[in-house]
């Protein structure tokens, strides 16, 4: 029993209240959502320290014994996950004071984006099956609206085709659920994973198990389910782009590699082998896609696409290297997406567009900024010593250790493809000329200093930071990784945690 | 609406409409009821009144706004689940407290609050989403 277990839920709760309080007060919103994040950060760390030392932590909300109340658990990889949303929270936060224009902060951007981390969170912790849907709901209310706050063309057009789809996946996933109750007559997932292997009609769980793969596939936007995501991601603003592109889809991830490891873990001849095709179709359509665009945003989000088949993968090799590999994807994913998305912004703020043959001169007046991404675009295609290259490596060596050559081949393959789209932006936007039409403050507005985006630029710097250190020093987090998939690969320490000695 | 029978029969029954909406709340304390049920219909006294005398009455008619309401209502929300925290026991926990007045017996918890909050969001969210429809 863990007390500070709720707080990752009741922090953004708290903050998004407070911030519809004072909706009126622009300072007093952007303090509070700032403040609200680094509170979030600085409770993460407290679980995270009693994780790392006592193992998996439990509460059980309105002391109802599990199975029948609704557990949280935090195990190594929520915590991960925990932390990293935590990052980001802080620093899309701060990128919000100078990106999110007064109209949306007077309708809510606040209160909506701690709403939206309340959902994430919440997915990340929670040991029901049902509470999960009923977070992923959470998550896409608020999600729906910031999309579609600000009311453009674009924007509802995107918002449109995300609700629809979201909408379908979101009733595939009650389906599942309602059929999971009704052949075990239990919720809570520990519960679950004891009762799934005494089914009788194994087929029908296979079944379910589909069920569940198309439900969180739509959400992680893996192929042939992903068109929804480049449809709709490049609409708002950039603060939320990133906040979207980086986050979340690693739910839909996220609750693949839960179910996918706890709950349907009886016949993986079958179900892994699809996850397998679905990774590596995901990987090479993505980065496909990406080389045929030329609009910023849209060759990123083309981009998570080919990126969540990576961590698909790794899921499907199901061994202790593969699962920390998808885990330390993620991770790795997050911080390389999001900052690259938050490039983009400041690369428009100063060019006036998005479209990259109207983009050029940013690395002969804006070098800093150039530097950051290179840092950002480098890890993404996996170059040593950042980040992303550890994260491949293990992928890649778990995929040699199991002799699965061709997937492997392709991941490598799919790299280099990363790096030709990543390429293409670097020699239009920063290496190209100045274009004729450019904004009057192109190239005297400074990044840093009196009437700059210094604000832009505090949290670009931070997860450039972040990439660089882990990068260099790879070896914590990768222990963190292992242990995570040491948990997931052995659930019955995780049953344990929830109802007891067994 | 400019309607005689309108504005007389929405004077007489916005005042019985709220009172049955708090009769509902704490009704389901034991009973069916509740606050979201409560929140319902006294939502429905206001937006009857916004009807008859248009959004701009109501609005003084509430005093306060919707959308206050709503942060209002989420606050209790939190504060209900917040005080078992403090007794060292999970989020959440039902917590009660027994007065006696004599004869009588009240009993205040920490579900009361909760339903509180539910009612003031219900009423909130209701109310701005037809205001902002009217207003449209």
């Amino acid at each position: 029993m863990n007390g500070l277990l709720v707080l990752p839920i009741a922090i953004p709760l708290i903050t998004a209240t407070l911030a519809l309080l004072f909706r009126k007060n622009s300072f007093l919103q952007r303090l509070i959502g700032v403040t609200g994040m680094a509170a979030l950060l600085v409770s993460v760390l407290f679980i995270f320290r009693d994780v790392h030392t006592d193992g998996i932590q439990v509460l059980q909300l309105g002391n109802w014994a599990a199975p029948f109340g609704i557990t949280l658990v935090a195990d190594m990889l929520a915590m991960l996950m925990l932390g990293i949303t935590a990052i980001m929270g802080v620093v899309v936060a701060i990128y919000s004071i100078y990106d999110i224009d007064r109209e949306r902060e007077r309708f809510g951007y606040y209160p909506l984006l701690n709403i939206l981390i309340m959902g994430v969170n919440g997915s990340f912790l929670t040991g029901d099956i049902f509470n999960l849907y009923v977070w992923f709901e959470v998550m896409l209310i608020a999600s729906f609206t910031l999309l579609a706050l600000g009311n453009s063309k674009n924007q509802l057009q995107g918002a449109l085709k995300y609700v629809f789809i979201n909408l379908f996946s979101s009733l595939m996933f009650l389906f599942g659920v309602a059929m999971l109750y009704g052949m075990t007559g239990s919720l809570n997932m520990a519960d679950l994973a004891l009762r799934l292997p005494e089914v009788e009609n194994t087929g029908l769980v296979t079944t379910v198990a589909m069920i569940f793969m198309v439900s969180f596939g739509i959400k992680a936007a893996v192929f042939p389910l992903f068109f929804w995501l480049p449809a709709s991601y490049h609409t708002p603003p950039v603060a939320i782009s990133a906040i979207f592109g980086g986050l979340l889809t690693k739910v839909g991830v996220y609750a693949l590699i839960r179910v996918f490891t706890l709950l349907f873990v009886n016949d993986t001849g079958y179900t892994h082998t699809i996850l397998l095709w679905v990774g590596g179709f995901t990987m090479v359509i993505g980065v496909l896609g990406a080389a045929s665009h030329m609009e910023f945003r849209k060759i990123l989000s083309f981009h998570i696409v080919s990126q969540i088949g990576y961590m698909i993968m790794g899921l499907a090799f199901n061994t202790a290297m593969g699962v920390m590999g998808a885990i330390f994807y993620v991770l790795h994913n997050i911080l390389a997406k999001s900052n690259l998305f938050l490039i983009s912004g400041i690369a428009q703020r100063l060019l006036g567009t998005f479209e990259l043959k109207k983009m050029g001169g940013l690395y002969r007046h804006y070098p800093f900024l150039a530097v950051l991404f290179l840092i950002s675009a480098f890890a993404l295609a996996g170059f040593p010593p950042l980040s992303g290259f550890w994260a491949k490596l293990s992928l890649v060596k778990a995929g040699l250790s199991i002799e699965q050559y061709v997937i492997t081949g392709v991941a490598i393959l799919v790299g280099l493809l990363t790096l030709f789209s990543m390429t293409k932006i670097w020699l239009s936007a920063f290496w190209g000329k100045v274009p004729d039409e450019v904004p009057d403050h192109f190239g005297k507005q400074p990044l840093f200093g009196a009437g700059s985006l210094y604000i832009l630029m505090i949290p670009v710097m931070i997860i450039a930071g972040l990439i660089i250190l882990i990068g260099l020093n790879a070896q914590p987090l990768l222990e963190f990784c292992m242990t995570a998939a040491e948990q997931l690969l052995n659930p019955s320490v995780y049953i344990e945690a929830v109802l007891g000695p067994q | 609406m400019k309607s005689l029978i309108l504005h007389t029969a929405t004077r007489l029954m916005i005042g019985v409409l709220i009172l049955f909406s708090l009769f509902l709340f704490f009704r389901g304390h034991d009973e069916p009821g509740g606050g979201f049920i409560g929140g319902l219909v006294g939502a429905g006294a206001f937006t009857l009144y916004a009807i008859a005398f248009g959004t701009e009455a109501t609005r003084k008619v509430l005093r306060i706004d919707p959308i206050t309401l709503i942060a209002l209502g989420l606050l209790s929300l939190v504060v209900s689940g917040l005080i078992p925290m403090f007794l060292n026991e999970p989020f959440l926990t039902g917590k009660w407290l027994f007065i006696e007045w004599g004869a009588m017996e009240t009993k205040l918890s920490t579900p009361l609050l909760f339903d509180i909050g539910v009612y003031l969001c219900v009423v909130g969210f209701i109310v701005t989403v037809i205001f902002s429809l009217e207003e449209e």
